[in-house]
């Protein structure tokens, strides 16, 4: 059996920056990662980051990781799990971990929750053709693995992952034919859709898929315009010929071990789907078990590295460490969140945070 | 296909090595998963479903929905997304289920 203050599970951005900022208070830390290296998701974000200059702003998504992994490899209090899977949480509180086909467990005091989330499928006539892929996906097996995920690719969805993906595959020199996206307007941020539209591709908007077409393999989308009651029009379709078709409509929070822990979940469609109840300070409503980044509700990297600050911290401070700077560092991470939320790209956020913390009462 | 030339990545990868993939000999570099050699090496199919024996690639590429299946080495259901290639590895599609004692 391991022992520790705090454990960390998932090295994504959320989950480095809780265990960077748990170990500068002087907390000991685990970090336990599945994949055989750290960063998570921005192992494959080669776009530059928006955001303040404490959140990395102008710096790509790839380096922003090496820079935090490096930060995390160099610090003494913090011991790295890679290739080490979270399996279970048990009554005891330990924390089931399997790396190697070795079982183990974790005795801690604190607990981080950074396991981020998985890509949503999308339902229409043999939607489950090799070729119809997660864009996520194809971010991964051609920005880490450097393979070329097809000729032609057409994209469903123009919400962020969907116009970066898209503007990283024309970097690879891959052809994308279209964006398809049902919601009459375009959510990514309009920097990057611009920037896509002039390189020549189509953002079709009110557009939807009917059907894929192909044997073995994708060969043919069907694609047609839809009118406001979500109902295809007759006589738009067009057959889009391409052997990629990346599927692009959000993202759902990877929640099991928190189900497990017995945290109080609600569903709230804002943040993705079921989300643990917790305070401003990440605390879920079982004590000492914190989330942040994704799995705490589906946003974005900078904010993801804020929430793990907010936790890493919080965590700290619950076992004694840090007592001195602990407000001043929380509040001035907390006033970063609210900037990162403003305006109108943090609508779905606010209204959805609105809501969990509603839920939160009600609980009670 | 792999990505030559890309504007802002460099791809650094691990020595050669040789595969079995149903039967095929196969190259591919050591440590990619194994289904990023083998889409690379232009296979889409990976496995069939359970009750329609439809075919199958992978989803999501980072181990989270099991579409990737594959029997690899006489285990079946290993993600090969994430499953690091080998030198002289075995892989084979997945039919339905998997069975550990075939
Ligand atoms: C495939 C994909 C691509 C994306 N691309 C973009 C993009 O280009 N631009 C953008 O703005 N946003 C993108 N996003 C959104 C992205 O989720 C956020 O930008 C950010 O990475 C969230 O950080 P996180 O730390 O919460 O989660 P992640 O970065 O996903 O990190 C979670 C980590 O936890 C690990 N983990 C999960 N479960 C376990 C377990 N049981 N045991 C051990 N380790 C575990 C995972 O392996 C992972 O490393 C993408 C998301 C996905 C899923
Ligand atoms: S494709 Fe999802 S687990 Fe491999």
């Amino acid at each position: 059996m391991l022992k520790t203050d705090v454990l960390v599970i998932g090295a994504g951005p959320a989950g480095l920056k809780a265990a960077l900022s748990a170990a500068g208070q002087g907390a000991e830390v685990i970090l336990v990662e599945r994949d055989p290296f750290l960063g998570g998701q921005l192992v494959k974000q080669t776009h530059m980051f928006f955001g303040s200059k404490e959140q990395y702003a102008s710096e790509r998504g790839i380096n922003i990781g090496k820079i935090l992994a490096r930060d995390v490899d160099e610090n003494e209090k913090i011991r790295i799990l890679k290739d080490t899977t979270a399996l279970g949480y048990y009554e005891d509180k330990r924390v089931a971990i399997e790396s190697q086909g070795k079982f183990e467990t974790v005795d801690n005091k604190a607990l981080i929750v950074t396991t981020g989330a998985q890509e949503n499928t999308l339902v229409f006539p043999n939607c489950d053709l090799p070729g119809i892929y997660g864009a996520g996906a194809v971010q991964t097996l051609m920005n880490v693995h450097g393979v070329v995920p097809g000729n032609k690719v057409a994209m469903v969805g123009a919400g962020n992952i969907g116009v970066i993906v898209s503007y990283q595959l024309l970097q690879a020199g891959i052809d994308v034919v279209a964006i398809i996206e049902a919601l009459p307007k375009i959510g990514a941020y309009l920097v990057h859709a611009s920037k896509v539209r002039r390189m020549g591709v189509p953002i079709l908007t009110s557009h939807t898929v009917i059907e894929a077409q192909g044997t073995e393999r994708l060969e043919r989308v069907v694609i047609a315009k839809i009118d406001d009651k979500w109902q295809p029009v007759p006589g738009t379709e067009q057959t889009l010929e391409v052997d990629v078709l990346c599927v692009s409509v959000g993202l759902t929070p990877l929640t099991e071990l928190l189900f497990m822990a017995g945290c109080r979940m609600a569903h709230i469609g804002e943040l993705g789907g079921h989300v643990a109840l917790r305070d401003k300070n990440m605390e879920t409503s079982v004590s000492n078990i914190f989330v942040a980044g994704d799995v705490s509700g589906i946003e974005e990297a900078s904010a993801a590295m804020v929430e793990g600050q907010v936790a890493g911290l919080t965590a700290a401070r619950n076992l004694g460490y840090g007592l001195e700077d602990y407000e001043e560092k929380v509040t001035a991470a907390q006033r970063e969140l609210d900037n990162l939320r403003r305006g109108p790209v943090g609508g779905k956020i606010r209204a959805g945070l609105e809501k969990l913390y509603k839920e939160g009462e009600v609980a009670v | 296909m792999r990505i030559e030339n890309h504007p802002i990545l460099t791809f650094e990868k691990g020595p050669k090595v040789k595969f079995i993939f149903d039967g095929k000999e196969m190259e591919g570099f050591e440590g990619e998963p194994v289904a990023a050699a083998l889409h690379a090496a232009g296979v889409r199919v990976l496995s069939h479903s359970q009750i329609h024996n439809r075919p199958r690639g992978f989803w999501c590429a980072i181990g989270n929905c099991s579409s990737c299946n594959m029997r690899i080495d006489g285990v079946p259901n290993v993600r090969s997304c994430v499953e690091p290639l080998k030198e002289g590895m075995t892989v084979e599609t997945q039919k339905g289920k998997g069975d550990l004692n075939a």
